[in-house]
């Protein structure tokens, strides 16, 4: 059982890995469903196992193939990995259940067992991201899981969507071939890829490529903002979340961006450290006004949409804003807050996408008008719409709130910091604002015609509703969890390149 | 005559800049989407020749201990390539799978008619 303990960091994405091939190689509709559900939940469990014992012995280190790093690929766990590893896994292994009944009315049949293995691909793909310590592996997994989305999102039925998929795509791939011009730029400087010999490495080659190092800086930053959809470089996202299958857009919404993101702590605070990334590019000055204008103008834009999937994609693009201004901060508060907002936007998301997910389950619909008097016909699917947007706004005793304290309080270390907590309340009111606007369709409007016959959705896409709406709240009250990790994630973080 | 010179002690990199500035141009210029993903290629290229250049160096050998030789060329970027070049057709292929279907729900790949066509609905 030891020997099986230790090589769970491989598992972790060798099991859906090796899950996606033999789903394609038998491409059988309910096989491959069960296939896909018992891949995500194995993955959860393995990547509770790396949690565990991440938390009691410290970070564990995996040879790939026992060659010994920083020659061979080195799969690498501390908190901050075994924290995204449980995210991903989590979100796949409540979305699972949701899916059966999603897939089978949104995907075409003979596609359906496709379906189910590209998805194991991304899943492997994002966990693969949020376990290597080797950065060019780590480009590898970036394009394993975009690729998969691109396709996922392509099966939607909207016309629209193979368009949608297309431009993330060509965004998608410029993203990937700059960050991986950036390791290429590194590589050439230091003479390694692997994260932590990078941290190690990089100081002292200051001296004689200071100039390379700062482009490949510039260019691993570019790279992945563009896959993490930081303002102005999202243009592919409310199109890709809008017109992709419902389980799709739970999922991507849920982890993709979140696993961009992680890479972006990684390299700022792990790999490049935290006086060279914040002073030989003025990132401090650009991410906090990007993130900024992200908080505003992406919820001023989600007030008038009619689509709810788009509104919500904007207001991704905001809570993106939220995590890009923590890491900008750069202090302990600060990160705490955005490391807690990954997870616990992934889990409202995941709750929002879900409702709309079961809404159009039942009337094939999920623009604002079709949503008159939800509420008397779903009333289960709507109070968990309620408790994920009072999440989303950042309500105290709600996860979101969680996530906005923190931040708040980082923004009151730094000198001026008062106005960026102004700003983080007013951008907040503006998403009361659109949550409102559908919350007062689903309570007080009459019946729409569309919802006649609708009624809360069967008990496989109930169930997992509620479990995240309930999280969303337990994750608001108990905080050992997510923040209690967060937090020691952020502490490592902070303590230099290399702890 | 510096600048020459400059030019031609980095003139893979001066390549790799020119293949590299020409794909994006063509996929932010071009309105077909075929032609995009050309340029696509293109840019993605331009980092193999990136990679490439300085895992080459002259008079260098394949790393294979012998006593007769002295310096090696780097074989780690090469590898690393192969990986890229694979990703990279494996873009290529599912962007032409897209466009395909684009074109059969449209009947287009021009994006100009694919926004008009959106845009009456």
């Amino acid at each position: 059982m030891s020997g099986l303990m230790a090589q769970l960091p491989a598992l972790q994405v060798v099991v859906p890995l090796l899950g996606a091939l033999v789903a394609a190689l038998i491409n059988h509709r309910a096989f491959n469903y069960w296939l896909a559900l018992a891949a995500s939940w194995a993955s959860l469990a393995i990547a509770a196992g790396l949690t565990l014992q991440v938390l009691d012995g410290g970070t564990i280190s995996y040879a790939i193939g026992g060659w010994e790093p920083p020659w061979g690929i080195e799969y690498r766990v501390d908190e901050l990995s075994a924290f995204v590893l449980m995210l991903v896994s989590a979100v796949g292994a409540a979305a699972m259940p949701f899916a059966r009944r999603s897939v089978a009315q949104e995907i075409e049949e003979h596609r359906q067992g496709w379906f189910y293995s590209v998805y194991l691909l991304c899943l492997a793909g994002l966990l693969g991201i949020a376990i290597t310590g080797d950065a060019f592996n780590s480009f590898v997994f970036l394009e394993i899981s975009s690729l998969a989305m691109y396709t996922l999102i392509a099966l939607g039925k909207d016309r629209r969507a193979p368009v949608a998929a297309f431009q993330y795509l060509i965004m998608g791939t410029i993203g990937a071939t700059l960050y991986v011009a950036g390791i290429g730029f590194m590589y050439l400087a230091t003479g390694t890829l692997n994260f932590a010999d990078l941290s190690t490495r990089i100081e002292p080659a200051m001296a004689d490529y200071s100039r390379t190092i700062v482009t490949a800086l510039a260019f691993l930053t570019v790279g992945v903002s563009l896959k993490l959809a930081l303002v102005p470089l999202h243009m592919w996202l409310p199109n890709a979340y809008a017109y992709a299958p419902s389980f799709v857009t739970v999922f991507i919404a849920a982890t993709s961006t979140k696993v961009a993101l992680y890479l972006l702590i990684r390299l700022f605070f792990s790999v490049v450290g935290l006086e060279l990334a914040f002073s030989a590019l003025p990132l401090t000055d650009v991410l906090v006004v990007l993130s900024v204008v992200a908080m505003f103008a992406a919820s001023v834009v989600a007030v008038f949409q009619t689509d709810i999937k788009r509104m919500l994609a904007y207001s991704s693009l905001a809570q993106v804003g939220y995590i890009t201004l923590g890491i900008a901060l750069a202090n302990h508060s600060g990160l705490t807050g955005s490391i807690v907002h990954l997870f616990n936007h992934a889990l409202m998301k995941a709750a929002l996408f879900m409702v709309l997910g079961a809404v159009f389950y039942r009337t094939a619909s999920v623009q604002l008008d079709d949503l008159g008097g939800l509420w008397r016909k779903m009333p289960l699917t709507t109070a968990a719409f309620v408790v994920a947007g009072l999440g989303l706004i950042g309500t105290p005793g709600t996860a979101g709130f969680i996530s906005k304290w923190y931040l708040g309080v980082g923004a009151l270390e730094v000198p001026g910091g008062w106005i960026l907590v102004f700003l983080i309340v007013a951008s907040s009111l503006i998403s009361v604002v659109y949550i409102g606007r559908v919350v007062e369709a689903a309570l007080f409007r009459p019946v729409a015609p569309a919802l006649e016959n609708a009624t809360d959705p069967p008990a496989t896409m109930m169930v997992p509703l509620l479990v995240l709406a309930a999280a969303v709240i337990w994750f608001g009250i108990d905080t050992r969890l997510n923040a209690g990790i967060a937090s020691r994630a952020a502490a490592m973080l902070l303590g230099g390149p290399g702890s | 005559m510096t600048l020459l010179s400059t030019i031609a002690e980095h003139y893979n990199y001066v390549i790799t800049i020119l293949v590299m500035m020409t794909g994006l141009y063509i996929v932010i210029a071009s309105g077909n989407l075929i032609k995009k993903l050309i340029g696509l290629s293109v840019f993605q290229t331009s980092i193999y020749l990136l990679f490439i250049s300085p895992g080459k160096i002259i008079g260098g050998t394949p790393p294979i201990l012998d006593p007769s030789f002295a310096v090696y060329s780097n074989p780690l970027p090469h590898v690393l390539i192969l990986t890229a070049i694979v990703v990279g057709v494996a873009t290529l292929a599912l962007g032409l799978a897209l466009a395909v279907r684009i074109n059969e729900e449209y009947g287009s790949t021009e994006e100009a008619e694919i926004v008009r066509q959106d845009e009456q609905t």
